[in-house]
């Protein structure tokens, strides 16, 4: 019988990195829960064997009923029905069948009924769900946004709502509206205290909220009266339970039909208020943007390895001039290109995700008890990682997910662009990637301070005297060298731009820095990965640096024709 | 509060046969084939979760018969929502035919005691004989409902079920206790539920010989079994039993002639 994870060799791989044994001694905290919970592990092995389990419950799942579930869905798309959302009808199997087998909460505390998965675990399914299909992974993966309740919300908060998600209610996180898309600051939805009742009440409209008729909401609005940026807006808890929230029209989307991106208005609807005020869009928002950009990372991910499967599958089988075309240089160089970015793309989430775990657990700790020296030493350390690398890993897949899903339709020909063919979804499902959850413009604005003081710089130094220290390093000295060679252009490209003491100049040539930051991180990731398994990463090593280091010297070459004389010729 | 016995199989999978199957003598190679849990069963366990979530407090115990890697099929049934798992193993009880296997299967479940209700597939998927359900309820001397599709209610005294007949459904309804076998066009079992899967991966399981539970000698295993095989034969359709046709009007119509005369269609 198919399996999504464990027919991937890939993605257990990544499961079975040395950085798991902190990230696990951590989560489980010398495995205190043994013996409270039937379901925690009792030691390390444990621990990785329940995590292998699980993923092996969500491969079956998501072959066997997501995946053969998502071009009904994507043909039918969700109604909106006197203020409600109803799914497609195949929309609801996949909603049972993760309910059923528990994948709800599942990097939530056991003492809330959640499975107390790292945050890497919680991404490969993640990917999983999203090389099924990625519309329904949107509606299943908003299970995240519990992380923001549980880092920020009170504790009666948290036993209210927490054990909720964990039995299978789903969320959704209100933020955008009309005029306030990429610029939150300018949200407007009303929050008022309601002194008769003790509560607050929203009063507005919200606009493309994903899986808006969701059962748990949180919301961002101005509870601050007369303010007019982020400092007035706190975020707020809406229980549909209440009502007061009805659904005006669902949008007509490209793709990721399965889910609803929803029209809302609140009238009068009763909330509470999540954390403290004025915190909601500078703290708690930013929490749940970086949680949800790591989030399309995967679900990116996912789409990259859909896309794969079916070009590989249709060059195969499909004959022309007397043979199959994966035989043809034109097709395997694309079929290659997709594999390689795949595993590069993988490794980068892959390792975002456990830089994110790391410094999420200790976060955790310090809740019950004061970090030792060390321990705080390693929260801030992992916590400027994840903040650096969330950008890379969701501009980059995201980036990736829409060329690969490109490629895999220019290798089915004519077939490609008729809609009976996969192809066709996976690419329009891609498209919103680079879009949501902040644009690929925005990644590179997140990303930019960490290229200009040098951050990225010490880790790819970092990575590099890693690398060498390796004693397997001999058979890949050739490719060392290449990677430092692109890491100095890369150097010298910053110091460059820098020179120029030109914002402009900067802000033009951001994306190129970032992206040739992407490629020299990329390049060593799978390096590292070619190093512990060559079977399963050498031809990708091969492939992803020579695209790498085209990409690094193309962009280098770019920044230098760049200045602010230039400039003037781009501006319209 | 319903107390449920689910009766399992452990089968070589026959639904996916390559060329290995079968040795050269004509024997089944059961080393090529992977061992699977039954899937009728499956479906039979799925109505039983069913009943399990309709009537909380209830308890689903599976029971199974065959070598200890069985217990593979019990450990499933934990994962999907059973409570507990007996394996009977013993090599007294090995070359049972349907009637030492519902024989030793009664015994069984006459030493468990309480019971409203048990569920197993209509069949397994190695022999096809469907007897072993049925003859379990006579053995226990209980009321029996086949080829059920659907449990629609079911109480402490009585379940009303949907079966499907040849043609159509009838529903039905009988007085507790009861045996009930299940067809595989019910409702397909549910997946692996993975807190479930955490708490039970190292689950052990109530393990019963032929003397636990009271088995008469003469009664089990192949002592117990007048069914004799007497040879399996592999049998490979020839092209010859097959006939090409031009796709011109008069082999049409000629094969429609054909077809209308032998009854197949019109």
């Amino acid at each position: 019988m198919a399996n999504s994870y464990t027919d991937i060799p890939e993605i257990k791989f990544h499961m079975e990195h040395p950085m798991m044994q902190r990230i696990v001694e951590l989560k489980e905290r010398n495995f205190e829960d043994k013996g409270k919970y039937d379901y925690a592990p009792e030691d390390f092995e444990d621990a990785m064997d329940s995590y292998d389990k699980v993923l092996e419950v969500v491969g079956d799942i998501n072959a066997n009923v997501i995946a053969p579930n998502a071009e009904d869905v994507d043909a039918e798309g969700p109604h909106c029905e006197n203020g409600r959302v109803r799914y497609a009808a195949k929309t609801y199997e996949n909603l049972d069948a993760t309910r059923k087998a528990g994948l709800n909460g599942m990097t939530m505390p056991r003492r809330y009924e959640g499975l107390n998965l790292p945050v890497s675990v919680y991404t490969a399914a993640n990917e999983i769900v999203s090389a099924g299909d990625a519309g329904f992974e949107n509606i299943w993966s908003l299970q995240d946004c519990i992380e923001t309740l549980y880092c920020f919300g009170n504790e009666e908060q948290r036993k209210k709502y927490i054990p909720r998600v964990c039995a299978g209610e789903t969320m959704s996180m209100d933020l955008t509206e009309p005029d306030a898309g990429s610029d939150l600051q300018s949200v407007m939805l009303k929050a008022t205290y309601d002194e008769k009742e003790d509560c607050w009440r929203l009063n507005g409209v919200k606009r493309f909220i994903t899986n808006g008729d969701s059962d748990i909401h949180l919301v961002l609005a101005r509870s601050e009266e007369g303010t007019r940026d982020g400092r007035g807006l706190s975020m707020f808890i809406y229980d549909k339970r209440n009502g007061g929230v009805n659904v005006r029209r669902i949008e007509n989307k490209m793709g990721i039909h399965g889910s609803p991106t929803c029209e809302l208005t609140y009238k009068n609807a009763k909330a509470e208020l999540c954390g403290d005020r004025k915190l909601g869009l500078i703290k708690y928002v930013m929490s749940l943007m970086n949680g949800a950009r790591l989030g399309i990372a995967a679900q990116s991910v996912g789409i990259e390895q859909a896309a794969y499967e079916e070009a590989l599958a249709y060059a195969q089988d499909r004959k022309q001039f007397g043979k199959e075309i994966i035989n043809f240089p034109a097709v395997y160089d694309m079929i290659a290109t997709i594999k390689a970015k795949l595993d590069a793309g993988r490794s980068l989430l892959y390792q975002t995700a456990r830089y994110v775990d790391i410094y999420k657990a200790l976060e955790d700790i310090a809740r019950e008890r004061q970090l030792t020296p060390e321990e705080r030493k390693e929260l801030k350390q992992f916590s400027r990682l994840a903040d650096a690398f969330t950008p890379l890993a969701k501009g980059m897949n995201s980036e990736f997910a829409n060329q690969s899903s490109y490629d895999a339709i220019q290798v089915h020909g004519g077939s490609g662009f008729m809609l009976e063919y996969k192809c066709q979804r996976i690419y329009r499902d891609a498209r919103i990637t680079s879009i949501y959850e902040g644009t690929t413009q925005l990644q590179t604005v997140a990303a930019i301070r960490y290229v200009t003081n040098g951050t990225y710089t010490s880790v790819i130094n970092d990575m590099i005297a890693e690398v060498k220290a390796n004693p397997a390093v001999a058979a890949y000295s050739n490719y060392v060298a290449r990677i430092e060679a692109m890491a100095q252009k890369l150097e010298e490209c910053i110091d460059y731009v820098k020179a120029q003491e030109n914002q402009d100049v900067l802000d033009f040539s951001a994306r190129k820095l970032y992206e040739m930051t992407a490629y020299t991180i990329m390049s060593l990731l799978v390096l590292q990965d070619t190093m512990r398994n060559a079977e399963l990463f050498t031809k990708s090593l091969v492939i992803f640096v020579n695209h790498a280091e085209s990409e690094v010297a193309r962009h280098q070459n770019y920044i230098h024709c760049m200045n602010a004389e230039v400039l003037e010729n781009y501006k319209q | 509060m319903l107390k449920i016995i689910v009766l399992a199989k452990q089968v070589p999978d026959t639904r996916n046969v390559g060329p290995e199957a079968m040795t050269p003598e004509g024997t089944v190679n059961r080393a090529a084939l992977p061992a699977v849990f039954n899937p009728e069963d499956l479906n039979a366990l799925e109505q039983a979760i069913r009943l399990k979530e309709q009537n909380p407090g209830s308890t689903i115990t599976m029971l199974t018969m065959g070598l200890p890697k069985a217990a593979e099929v019990l450990r499933e049934g934990l994962y999907r929502g059973a409570d507990k798992g007996i394996l009977l193993t013993d090599r007294a009880l090995g070359g049972a035919d349907t009637l030492a296997t519902s024989y030793t299967l009664a015994q069984a479940i006459k030493k468990v005691g309480e019971y409203d209700i048990i569920l197993c597939g209509r069949q397994a998927i190695d022999g096809d004989t469907a007897q072993v359900g049925p003859q379990v309820a006579e053995k226990l001397g209980l009321t029996q409902i086949t080829y059920t599709e659907e449990i629609l209610e079911c109480t402490k005294e009585k379940i009303v079920a949907r079966r499907h007949i040849d043609g159509g459904v009838e529903t039905v309804e009988a007085p507790l206790p009861i045996v009930v076998t299940v067809n595989g066009s019910a409702a397909p079992c549910r997946s692996r539920n993975v807190k479930r899967v955490m708490a039970n991966k190292k689950a052990e399981f109530t393990t019963w010989g032929a003397a636990d539970i009271d088995a008469d000698p003469a009664q089990i295993g192949k002592a117990g079994s007048p069914t004799n095989v007497k040879a399996v034969k592999s049998i490979v359709f020839k092209a010859k039993e097959s006939k090409s046709l031009t796709g011109s009007d008069e082999d049409i119509n000629n094969l429609m002639k054909e077809l209308i005369e032998s009854n197949t269609i019109g």
